[in-house]
C-alpha cells in the first residue's frame, strides 16, 4: 500500500484531545499553578517555586499520615490477596450455588461507599451495633472511637469486607479459564491438592493478581470515604490517611499551595509505585 | 505391565456409578455415551481408538485413566505374566474401576500440551516422580534416561513455556514416561495443535519409543490415516459401541459393520441394498455371484441386505461379461490411478481405477463394471454377514498382525 502523508489525522484527533485537555490536563496545570504560588488575597499572589514542595515534604505530620498509609495499604494487600485467592478456590465451578455464590460475593461492591462507612459505624457501636455489642458482651475493652487500635482494626476489617470480593471475582474468572486438562495431567501426574495449586492454579492466576494488586493498591492507597464516615480520620489521627490529611490541608486550613505541592507528589507516587510493579512483573515472567 | 480388560462398560454423565440398575437399560438409554462395551487391551501392543468426534472415544479413555468412573462395569489389570500386585486376584486380576487416577500405573497425553508453566523442562519431568516421593538421586538419572531418548537433554535447563508446541507435546509425553511403572499410555488426540511436518517426526518417535520401551500405547484420533500408520490394531467406534478391532489390513478387507466400510478407506466402501436370488445378489437389477458358503447363509438372514465393495476391487468387466451398468457423473485423475464418481441405477458409487484402464469420455458416459465375488461382502442390517470359512480366516489374520510391527 501507498503512504502518503497529510495532516488529516490532527483534526480527527482534535475532538478527543480537547476533552483529555479539560477533563485532565488543564486541571492538572491548575493544581501545578497552585502549587508553585502563595495566594494572599485575590488578585495578590507571589511567584514561591519549590517552596511548598519543600515545606510539605518536611511536614512531621504528613510523613505520619505516609507511614500510616503505607503500613495500612500493605496490610490491605497482605490481607485481601491471599484471602480473596482462597475465596475463589472455594466458591463452586458447576451447579446452582454457583451464581449465589457469585450474587453474595458481589455485594459489598454495589454498596455506595458512604453506606459502607455508615453500615460498619452502627454495626460497630457498643451501644447498639450488633459487632459492638458481641465483643463488649465477650468481655473485650472494645470501642473503636476510642481505641486508636480499634479504630485501626475496624478500618482493616471493613476494607476487607468491602473489597476482598474484587479479588475473589478476578481469580475465579481466571479460575475458571484453566482448561481441564490440566487437572486431569496433574492427577496423572500425582499432584497433591497442594502441588496442584503451587504449580498451575497460581502461576495461570498471574495475570488477574497483578491487576487485582494493581486496583487494590491504588484503591487502598487513596482511601478516603469510608474511614470519613467511620472514624473521621481518629482518634488523634490514628486513622487519618493521606486523602484525608490533603482534604484537611485543601478545605479545612484553605493551604491552597502546600495542598496543591502534595497532591501533585500524591499523584506521581502512585504512578511510579504502579508504574515500578507491572515493570517488574512483566520482566520477570512469561507472557501469557 | 498388565493387559487392561474392560467389561460390559456403560457410562452416562448423568447418572453416577451405583446409581443404575442393569445394563440392560443402559443399552436403549440415550443417557449413555457408552454401551455396554468390552474391550481387551493386550500388553505392550500399539492400539488406535478411531471414531468420529463425539462416539465416545475420549470418555472411554478417561475411564481406563481413572479420570472418569464408569457408570457400569468393570476396568480390570489383568496379570500378562510376570507382575502380580499385592491385591492380585486369584487369576492375578486386579479390578481398578473404582481406584483412584493417582493410584493406576497409566499416564494421558491430551489434545494440547500440558506443561507446568513456572517449571523447566527438568522439573517438568521430575514432577510425577517427585509427587511419588522419589529420592533425588532417582529422579535425576530418570529424568535424564528419558530425556535422552525423546531429544530434550539440550533444553532440559530451560523454562518449558518458551518451548513450540510440538516440543511441549513430548514434554507432556515425558511426564507420562519416566514413571517405570507404567503400563500404558493413553493419547487423545495429541496431534491435533502440531504442524502438519512436524506430526510426521513425532508419530516416528512415538514408534521408536513403543519399540524400545514395550508399554501398551492406546491413541485416540479420528483421522484414519493416523490411526492406520500408527497402530498395530484398530478399535473402530460409533456412538458409544465398539464396531471393530483387528488389524489395519482386517478393517480394510472384511468391515465388521457398514460404518467401519464407510469411515476406513478414501474414499469408503459402496453398499448397495441387495436380495439374494440363485446363490448370487440382485443389485439395481444385476446379479452379481456370490461364494456359495456366503450366498448360503445371506439366503437364511431376515434383515436388511446390503452389499458392500471396496471402490480399489471394482473392476471394469472383461470381454464376454455384460457387467453391471454404471452412469459415470465425474472423474478425477489421480496421477496413478483415476477415481470416477457415478450411479447404479439410483445407487451412488465410486470406482478407483488404475491409469492402464482407459475411462474413455467424462461425464454422461457409461462404464461396464464387474463385482469380484471373492472381494464383495453382504451385510444384513449394517453387520457383516460372514460365511463360515471367511470368519475363521479373518480371526487368524486379525491376531497375527496385531504383533507384527509396522512403521509409521
Amino acid at each position: 500500500m501507498r503512504k502518503s502523508t497529510n495532516q488529516w489525522a490532527w483534526l480527527l484527533v482534535t475532538p478527543m484531545l480537547l476533552m483529555v485537555a479539560f477533563s485532565a490536563i488543564v486541571p492538572l496545570m491548575t493544581v501545578v499553578n497552585y502549587s508553585v504560588q502563595d495566594i494572599l488575597g485575590p488578585d495578590t499572589r507571589v511567584f514561591v517555586g519549590f517552596e511548598w514542595f519543600r515545606k510539605v515534604l518536611r511536614d512531621p505530620e504528613l510523613h505520619d499520615a505516609f507511614l500510616r498509609q503505607l503500613l495500612f495499604s500493605g496490610a490491605i494487600l497482605a490481607i485481601e490477596i491471599p484471602f480473596g485467592i482462597a475465596v475463589s478456590l472455594l466458591i463452586p465451578r458447576q451447579g446452582s450455588w454457583v451464581s449465589a455464590s457469585l450474587v453474595v460475593l458481589a455485594l459489598p461492591l454495589l454498596i455506595p461507599w458512604n453506606v459502607v462507612g455508615t453500615i460498619w459505624q452502627i454495626f460497630c457501636r457498643t451501644d447498639i451495633g450488633l459487632a459492638g455489642v458481641v465483643l463488649t458482651g465477650l468481655g473485650v475493652d472494645y470501642n473503636y472511637t476510642v481505641d486508636p487500635l480499634d479504630a485501626w482494626l475496624t478500618v482493616l476489617v471493613m476494607d476487607v469486607w468491602h473489597w476482598t470480593p474484587l479479588v475473589a471475582l478476578l481469580c475465579y474468572a481466571g479460575l475458571r479459564a484453566i482448561p481441564d486438562a490440566y487437572y486431569q495431567a496433574a492427577h496423572i501426574d500425582g499432584a497433591s491438592r497442594w502441588a496442584i495449586f503451587r504449580y498451575i492454579q497460581l502461576p495461570k492466576l498471574r495475570g488477574v493478581l497483578i491487576i487485582a494488586v494493581l486496583l487494590r493498591f491504588m484503591d487502598s492507597f487513596m482511601i478516603y470515604t469510608e474511614p470519613f464516615v467511620l472514624t473521621g480520620g481518629g482518634p488523634g489521627n490514628s486513622t487519618t490517611f493521606l486523602s484525608q490529611f490533603l482534604t484537611r490541608l485543601a478545605v479545612g486550613q484553605f493551604d491552597l499551595g502546600p495542598a496543591a505541592a502534595f497532591s501533585l507528589i500524591y499523584f506521581l507516587f502512585i504512578l511510579l509505585f504502579c508504574y515500578v510493579f507491572y515493570a517488574l512483573v512483566m520482566n520477570s515472567g512469561p507472557e501469557t | 505391565m498388565a493387559d487392561i480388560i474392560l467389561r460390559s462398560i456403560s457410562h452416562s454423565y448423568t447418572i453416577s456409578r451405583g446409581a443404575a440398575d442393569s445394563a440392560d437399560s443402559a443399552a436403549d438409554s440415550d443417557e449413555y455415551v457408552i454401551r455396554d462395551l468390552n474391550l481387551h487391551w493386550r500388553d505392550g501392543g500399539a492400539y488406535a481408538l478411531l471414531g468420529p468426534s463425539g462416539c465416545g472415544k475420549t470418555t472411554l479413555l478417561n475411564i481406563m485413566s481413572g479420570l472418569v468412573q464408569p457408570t457400569l462395569g468393570q476396568v480390570v489389570y489383568a496379570d500378562a505374566g510376570a507382575d502380580s500386585g499385592a491385591d492380585a486376584g486369584a487369576d492375578g486380576e486386579r479390578d481398578v474401576t473404582e481406584l483412584p487416577t493417582r493410584q493406576r500405573n497409566i499416564a494421558q497425553v491430551f489434545q494440547f500440551p500440558v506443561i507446568y508453566d513456572t517449571m523447566t523442562v527438568y522439573q517438568n519431568l521430575a514432577f510425577p516422580l517427585r509427587n511419588r516421593g522419589r529420592s533425588k538421586a532417582d529422579i535425576d538419572a530418570r529424568v535424564r534416561e528419558i530425556a535422552g531418548m525423546l531429544d530434550l537433554t539440550e533444553v532440559l535447563g530451560q523454562r518449558a513455556i518458551e518451548l513450540g508446541l510440538d516440543a511441549k507435546q513430548i514434554i507432556s509425553l515425558g511426564r507420562g514416561l519416566v514413571r517405570e511403572d507404567v503400563a500404558a499410555i493413553l493419547f487423545d488426540e495429541p496431534l491435533t495443535v502440531i504442524d502438519p511436518h512436524r506430526k510426521w517426526v513425532l508419530r516416528r518417535k512415538l514408534r521408536e519409543i513403543h519399540r524400545a520401551l514395550k508399554h501398551t500405547l492406546i491413541y485416540v484420533t479420528h483421522d484414519q490415516t493416523e490411526a492406520l500408520t500408527f497402530a498395530d490394531e484398530v478399535v473402530v467406534m460409533h456412538s458409544g459401541e465398539v464396531l471393530q478391532q483387528g488389524s489395519p489390513e482386517a478393517l480394510f478387507i472384511d468391515p465388521a459393520h457398514t460404518y467401519v466400510g464407510y469411515f476406513i478407506g478414501s474414499p469408503g466402501m459402496n453398499f448397495f441394498p441387495c436380495e439374494i436370488a440363485d446363490g448370487a445378489a440382485l443389485v439395481a437389477g444385476h446379479a452379481v455371484p456370490l461364494p456359495a458358503p456366503l450366498a448360503t447363509r445371506a439366503a437364511q438372514c431376515g434383515g436388511a441386505l446390503s452389499l458392500g465393495v471396496r471402490p480399489e476391487h471394482i473392476a471394469l468387466a472383461g470381454p464376454g461379461d455384460d457387467g453391471i451398468e454404471m452412469l459415470v457423473h465425474r472423474v478425477e485423475d489421480h496421477g496413478r490411478m483415476r477415481m470416477v464418481a457415478g450411479a447404479v441405477g439410483e445407487h451412488p458409487i465410486k470406482v478407483k481405477l488404475t491409469e492402464a484402464v482407459e475411462v474413455g469420455a467424462g461425464a454422461g458416459a457409461t462404464l461396464r463394471i464387474a463385482l469380484p465375488p471373492a472381494r464383495v461382502r453382504l451385510y444384513e442390517d449394517d453387520r457383516l454377514i460372514s460365511a463360515a470359512a471367511d470368519l475363521g480366516a479373518a480371526a487368524a489374520e486379525a491376531s497375527t498382525t496385531g504383533a507384527g510391527g509396522r512403521d509409521a
